[in-house]
């Protein structure tokens, strides 16, 4: 057990229980606002193991400044492009929310009701 | 009641799969030959402090062009299923409290330039275009919780994302003729390292990512507000 308890694997074991949790609360729940804080938990949960899958022991942040230095930077640095690519899916997971938080509110307009059971039409 | 026995399985299914990545991992001790690459070249060829900017802004400025689209489409969408046409009705919202309302003229501003200051440094500190334009809506959340009833300046936040994201593509363009390839950088020279007027045309256009996603989420904030004034 002591092995396993390394500031990576805490991460990546963060990232998977937010996952966890995202989908149980995405499986049980009847609101639509929920199932969509729930798909938001889970989007979190995917880039926090993203970005703690890139860490490498004893490195620090790719950022240049004086304590670097410019010399082997490639031994120095955690890898910038998981982190590159998990604030693309940010930005995109903040504009599925939107769409779908705007969806949301059509569907209570619609109906007055944000049940999902009560949403039948598409339903077979 | 079978469904909550059905639900628990799948997790703990689930569980137990992730959990062989952490137990089966083998850890890693050096970069691949990609952000390898990256890491060492980044300093003389873009110039950035700040490598992730490097990555997003020149390495893979294209795909972030296609991020800023997507950010577009959605909320472009998200008028789309929000316009209200003008029938307002009185909704007549509690007022704001003093407290609210007088803290938010004390931050507005300086929300405004904090994000600016995260934008503006994007390729020197943690941060960039993305991060300073969520900053700036977030000034102009706090302004609408403060005037529920207000009415935001619908025209220039539209112009000011229109602009910002045509001159972005210019800029791109303007590598191409000059022969040093879409989104380069090097368009404008490198300078010094770790100065802010460094990495070429990287603050440009990151200013230019942040000025669009502040305009464009304040107007998601601003269509979502106004059909709760609809109700």
């Amino acid at each position: 057990m002591e092995q396993y308890l390394t500031l990576q694997n805490i991460g990546i074991a963060t990232g998977f229980a937010l996952i966890l949790i995202g989908l149980y609360g995405g499986l049980t729940n009847k609101n639509i606002l929920r199932i969509i804080v729930s798909f938001t938990i889970f989007n979190s949960g995917l880039n926090i193991v993203i970005v703690a899958l890139a860490y490498l022991k004893g490195r620090v942040a790719p950022i240049i400044d004086d304590t670097t230095g410019l010399d082997n930077l490639s031994q120095k640095f955690v890898d910038p492009v998981p982190q590159a690519l998990v604030l693309t899916a940010i930005v995109i997971g903040l504009g599925v929310t939107g769409v779908m938080l705007a969806y949301a509110l059509k569907m209570y307009q619609n109906k007055q009701t944000l049940n999902i059971n009560d949403f039948k039409e598409t339903k077979w | 009641m079978y469904k909550n026995i059905l639900i628990l399985a799948l997790l703990v299914g689930l569980g137990i799969l992730l959990s062989t990545a952490i137990t089966d991992r083998e850890e890693n001790t050096s970069l691949p030959e990609l952000p390898a690459y990256y890491a060492d070249n980044t300093a003389k060829e873009v110039g950035a402090a700040n490598m992730v900017t490097a990555v997003i802004v020149t390495y893979r400025g294209f795909d972030t062009l296609g991020e800023v689209t997507i950010l577009f489409v959605s909320a472009a969408l998200i008028a789309m299923f929000l316009k209200t046409g003008n029938r307002r009705k009185n909704r007549n919202p509690r007022p704001s409290s003093v407290i609210l309302s007088t803290a938010q003229k004390l931050l507005f501003p300086l929300i405004i330039l904090f994000g600016a200051y995260v934008f503006a440094n994007g390729h020197l500190t943690p941060g960039g275009g993305f991060q300073g334009g969520a900053i700036i809506a977030t000034a102009f959340l706090l302004w609408l919780m403060a005037n529920p009833e207000g009415e935001m300046r619908h025209g220039i936040l539209s112009s000011l994302e229109a602009f910002s994201g045509t001159f972005y593509v210019i800029i791109g363009v303007v590598g191409v003729i000059l022969g040093v390839g879409f989104l380069n950088n090097s368009i404008l020279p490198l300078g010094e390292l770790g100065r802010l007027f460094s990495a070429g045309a990287i603050p440009v256009i990151y200013s230019l990512i942040g000025l669009k996603v502040g305009a464009e989420l304040s107007n998601i904030l601003h269509h979502l507000n106004e059909v709760q004034n609809e109700e």
